[in-house]
This record gives C-alpha cells, sequence and structure tokens, in this order.
C-alpha cells in the first residue's frame, strides 16, 4: 500500500467511525426526546397501548365478521399487522426528526453545523423508534400467541428466511423515512402528513391485512411494484409457514428475496438521491433554518 | 370578568354592560370560529390529505370484512366510523391539545390577555373546527360509500341529523374540558393525545359494533360520546327503529335512548369545561406551567 493509499484509507475508516459515532449519539438523543417526558416503564407502556389497541381493533374485525371461520386469514392479517408497526414506526420517525429538530426544537441548522453526515444522524434518530417498535412487536406476538392462539413459536420460525427478509424490510423502510425527510425539508410543517399518508397507503396497498387479491384489478400492479407487499408476505412465511395471498403463493422464497433485494436496493437509492437533492435544493433556498410553526 | 377601561360599568342588572359582555364575546366565537372556517379551503392539499388519509384507512378495513365476506352493513358501518374518525383527530389535536399549540404560537398569552371570556375561544373553536371537519368527514362519507357502494336505509332522517349534532357538541363539549385539563400540562398533553387515539378507536367501536366488546365494556365506553353517537347513527342509517332494538341488528341501546343520554353529555361536559377551565387556569398560573413551552 503506497503513502496515498493508506492516507485514504485512515480517511475512510475516520469517516466510519465518525459516522457510528454520530449514530450512537444520535440513537440516544433519540431514545431521549422520545422518552424523557416521562418514566421509563410509563413511556413502555405508552408505546405499546397504540399498537396493542390497533391490533385489537383487528381481532375484533374478524370475531364479528370471521366468526372463527377464517383461522388462517386471521392469523396472517394478525402477524402483517403486527410487524407493520415498524412501518408506521420508522416512516413517521425518520421524517419527524427533520420537522421536529427544524420547527419545534429549532437545533437542524445546528446538526447541519456539527454532524458531517445528516444520514448516520438520521438513521440514529430512528434507531430509538426501531428499539421501541420491536418491543411493541414482540408483546403483540405473544399476546397473540399465548391469548388468541396464533402459532407463532421460536422453534417455528424459519429464521434462514426471516433474518434476511426482516433486514430487507427494515432497510428499505428506512430508506423511505429518509426521502421523506427529504420532502420534510423542502416543505413546510404540514410535511408531516406525507408520512401519515404513505403509511395509510402501505397499509392499503401492501395487503398487511387482507390478500392483495382482494383490491380491485387497477390497484394489483400498484401493489405488486411496492416491497413492503413482499416484505408482508415473506414474513408471514417465515412466522407462520403460509403467506395470505393465492396470487402470491406462485412466488417462491427465493424470487420472493430476490424481489425484495431489488425493490430495497431501488428503494436506498431513491431515498439517498431524493434527500441529497432536496438537502442542495433547501441550502440553495435557505430553508434549513425556516421555521414555518407560527 | 373585569371590565376594561371604556367599558359600561360592570353590573349584572345594568343592560348596556351585559349587552356589551354579549357582543364581546359572541365576536370571540366568531373570529375563533373564523380562523377555521377560511381555513377548511384554503388549502387544498391539505383538504385532498385530510379526506384521502382517513379513506386509506377505512378503505383498509372494508377489505378486511371484503375478504371476510362479511354482510354489506358491515362495508357501511366501517365508512361510518372511518368518517367519524375526522372528529375524533380534531378534537384530540385540535380542540384537547389547542391550547398547548397556543403557547407554541404565542397567542395563548393573547387570549388571557383580551377581555373575552376563555369559553368563547373554546366554543369558537368547537364551532369552526365541526365545520371543518364535517367538510372532511363527509367527503370520506361520500368517497367511501360511492366507491364501496353501500346502500342505507334511513327510516328516521331527522333523528339521524340530531343525532349527529348533538354527537357533535357533546364530543367538542368534551374536547372543550380536555382543553381546560391540557392547560396543566407541556409535552404530556402532545403523547395524551396521540395515546389516545387507537384505543378509543377500539373501545367507541369505530370499525366493528361496539357491542361485540361487550355490554359491560361498552357501556364503560359510552363516557366518550362518540361510542354512544356512531352506535345510535349506524342503526338508524341501515333501517334500525329510535325505540328499540331490532332482534338481528348490533345495537347497543336503541338510538332513541343514545340521542336523550347525548343531549345530557353535551350540557353536561359544556357545563364541566366551563367549571374547569377556571380552576385549571389558576393551577396552571400556580404551578407555573401556562407559558411553560416544552
Amino acid at each position: 500500500m503506497t503513502t496515498s493509499e493508506a492516507a485514504l484509507e485512515g480517511k475512510r475508516r475516520t469517516a466510519v467511525g465518525e459516522g457510528v459515532r454520530i449514530f450512537k449519539m444520535a440513537a440516544w438523543l433519540g431514545w431521549q426526546a422520545e422518552s424523557n417526558w416521562t418514566d421509563p416503564w410509563l413511556f413502555v407502556i405508552y408505546s405499546v397501548i397504540k399498537p396493542v389497541a390497533g391490533t385489537l381493533i383487528l381481532v375484533l374485525m374478524f370475531a364479528v365478521a370471521g366468526r372463527g371461520s377464517a383461522p388462517e386469514l386471521f392469523w396472517a392479517s394478525y402477524v402483517g399487522n403486527a410487524f407493520y408497526i415498524y412501518v408506521g414506526q420508522l416512516l413517521w420517525g425518520i421524517s419527524w426528526v427533520v420537522l421536529g429538530d427544524r420547527e419545534h426544537f429549532q437545533t437542524l441548522k445546528y446538526m447541519y453545523i456539527v454532524s458531517p453526515s445528516m444520514g448516520w444522524y438520521l438513521v440514529g434518530r430512528a434507531a430509538a423508534k426501531f428499539f421501541v417498535a420491536t418491543i411493541a412487536v414482540l408483546i403483540v406476538l405473544g399476546f397473540g400467541a399465548w391469548a388468541l392462539g396464533i402459532p407463532v413459536t421460536v422453534r417455528g420460525v424459519d429464521w434462514a428466511l426471516f433474518w434476511p427478509v426482516f433486514l430487507l424490510g427494515i432497510v428499505s423502510t428506512a430508506a423511505l423515512g429518509i426521502l421523506l425527510a427529504g420532502v420534510s425539508l423542502i416543505s413546510s410543517n404540514h410535511g408531516a402528513m406525507a408520512a401519515e399518508s404513505l403509511s395509510g397507503a402501505l397499509y392499503l396497498l401492501a395487503g398487511v391485512v387482507f390478500p392483495v387479491d382482494v383490491l380491485p384489478g387497477w390497484l394489483q400492479p400498484v401493489s405488486l411494484a411496492l416491497p413492503h407487499t413482499y416484505w408482508m408476505e415473506a414474513v408471514r412465511r417465515a412466522v407462520l409457514g403460509h403467506g395470505i395471498s393465492p396470487m402470491l403463493q406462485q412466488v417462491s422464497e427465493g424470487q420472493i428475496l430476490l424481489i425484495l433485494a431489488l425493490t430495497t436496493a431501488g428503494m436506498v437509492l431513491a431515498g439517498g438521491g431524493f434527500y441529497r437533492w432536496a438537502e442542495t435544493l433547501a441550502r440553495r433556498r435557505g430553508l434549513i433554518d425556516q421555521v414555518t410553526w407560527n | 370578568m373585569k371590565a376594561p377601561p371604556g367599558s359600561p360599568a360592570r353590573a349584572w342588572w345594568d343592560w348596556k354592560y351585559v349587552r356589551w359582555l354579549l357582543e364581546l364575546n359572541l365576536r370571540a366565537v366568531r373570529a375563533r370560529a373564523y380562523v377555521r372556517v377560511v381555513a377548511t379551503g384554503r388549502e387544498i392539499m391539505w383538504l385532498l390529505w385530510e379526506v384521502l388519509l382517513p379513506f386509506m384507512a377505512t378503505a383498509a378495513y372494508v377489505f378486511i370484512y371484503r375478504a371476510l365476506n362479511a354482510p354489506p352493513a358491515y362495508l357501511g358501518f366501517v365508512i361510518l366510523g372511518g368518517a367519524m374518525t375526522a372528529f375524533w383527530m380534531n378534537v384530540l389535536w385540535a380542540m384537547a391539545s389547542q391550547f398547548y399549540w397556543e403557547r407554541y404560537s404565542g397567542q395563548l398569552e393573547l387570549f388571557f390577555a383580551s377581555p373575552a371570556s376563555l369559553m368563547a375561544i373554546l366554543l369558537g373553536m368547537s364551532a369552526g373546527g365541526m365545520f371543518m371537519t364535517s367538510v372532511r368527514a363527509i367527503g370520506v362519507l361520500v368517497l367511501g360509500s360511492m366507491v364501496f357502494r353501500v346502500e342505507y336505509a334511513v327510516a328516521h332522517p331527522w333523528l339521524l341529523a340530531y343525532t349527529f349534532l348533538v354527537t357533535l357538541w357533546a364530543l367538542y363539549g368534551l374536547g372543550m374540558l380536555l382543553a381546560s385539563v391540557f392547560l396543566l400540562y407541556g409535552r404530556e398533553a402532545w403523547h395524551t393525545s396521540n395515546l389516545l387515539q387507537e384505543p378509543v378507536y377500539l373501545v367507541s367501536g369505530f370499525y366493528f359494533p361496539v357491542r361485540a366488546l361487550g355490554f359491560w365494556v361498552a357501556a364503560g365506553a359510552t363516557v366518550i360520546p362518540l361510542t354512544l353517537g356512531l352506535d345510535a347513527m349506524r342503526q338508524l342509517a341501515f333501517g334500525g327503529s329510535p325505540w328499540a332494538i331490532a332482534p338481528d341488528a348490533v345495537g347497543l341501546f336503541p338510538p332513541g335512548y343514545e340521542a336523550t343520554a347525548l343531549t345530557g353529555m353535551a350540557v353536561l361536559f359544556i357545563g364541566a369545561a366551563y367549571k374547569a377551565l377556571g380552576r385549571m387556569m389558576w393551577a396552571a398560573k400556580v404551578a407555573g406551567t401556562l407559558a411553560l413551552k416544552h
């Protein structure tokens, strides 16, 4: 290795080390911003009540209309709904960082001054949301297995399928969150609605709680183009051993993984690219420290 | 209330003073409502999102019932519930938490400095909020009913209209009461509103007939006016009679009784809000949280 190559390698290592340091700091900051308004136990209860209530709505809908006639559909909907907690938390969490820091705490400009990488900072802030979402998902799944007889067991999970699928889904969702953070960067405080809208749209289009087959024909291609449709299907296969959609049954696990990997790569490129573009625009127009709250 | 300089002498038997006070507060009601009425159509994108967002969540629940081959009336139940979510969101975020937002925008101090009663401000917020949210709710109702071809069988339109209006007043009365309670809190107000979304969707039966929760749980949930309001409106919109529950119907109580109870709740909540406002204002002043921004 020449001297210049060694210097380059050193710089790269320093950049990675700095990124990891920012990630850790942002994760801790995210946790504090999320939780320090109350004591930790109350915060945990607060964090799980919402998703558990959402899940119970689903349970009661199946109870009144399904009357126990479609257990496999119920299980698949339940598991989909549980893992969807990540989508809601991450999309909202990442995009809200920009709005919260810029409008509420008015610290975004300082983050731009001190942080060499906003990407690490955004992902770090999302880590707190990921942690909270994980607790909620585990509680919802545990409740389902214990109280509702949903066949979810540690031994029954196909871990070889689960881990790559899970990671790809999380990366894809985080990339979408970064894209939304870019939207927030160049919009006023109403940008928060984008995360909620997108989250609602994905809940509908990705067939989180029903088979995509029941969507109108013109919406099905849209559904099949989304990584989250495959994520939900693959997670169900890994956790329950079966999916929810007759249409997706024809797609093998390997094909689902491939589609998920490709769509996730596309999402990462789109999310990162869009954020950079939005950042350049925001700098040019002086939007980094705008306050549109009032 | 202290009469400012230039106002008639303070004496309840003095007609000039009473008239001045009435005019002042009615002007305050109109002014506070006006902001929301004008805001209804000012941001067309907002209007679009605020119709589409609840519609997408509602549509997902409709597709669950479709996948379960539920009776057609259930689609109507969901659409009606989905439309009413707009009111609950408005009460939480634009009534209960409103004073919290006003602190941030610096308006709260102005409200306190104004000679008008804070109750007039709250009434104006309610009237404007009802108008603004009705536009969105009607949008969801019309769009959902058209897209999913819901057939209604309204036998008592006047009672249905009365139930709707009295539900709104009882609900916004609750919002006024919560607004005064939230005066005491800072960030907790935001989190409390956030916490009260999904659990209330669950216990008030937004997406399924509330009777499915069991009589006593459902009866307990009637403290939230939307529980009774939704139950009554569902019965009246799908052929129910005012003073009896049909054997195959899904109502909790006959709709006529529910409308009567809602009338009492409207009076009770608005009266309680008036009482609570004075006490909470004093308590917030003593605790020093009135102008606390974080």
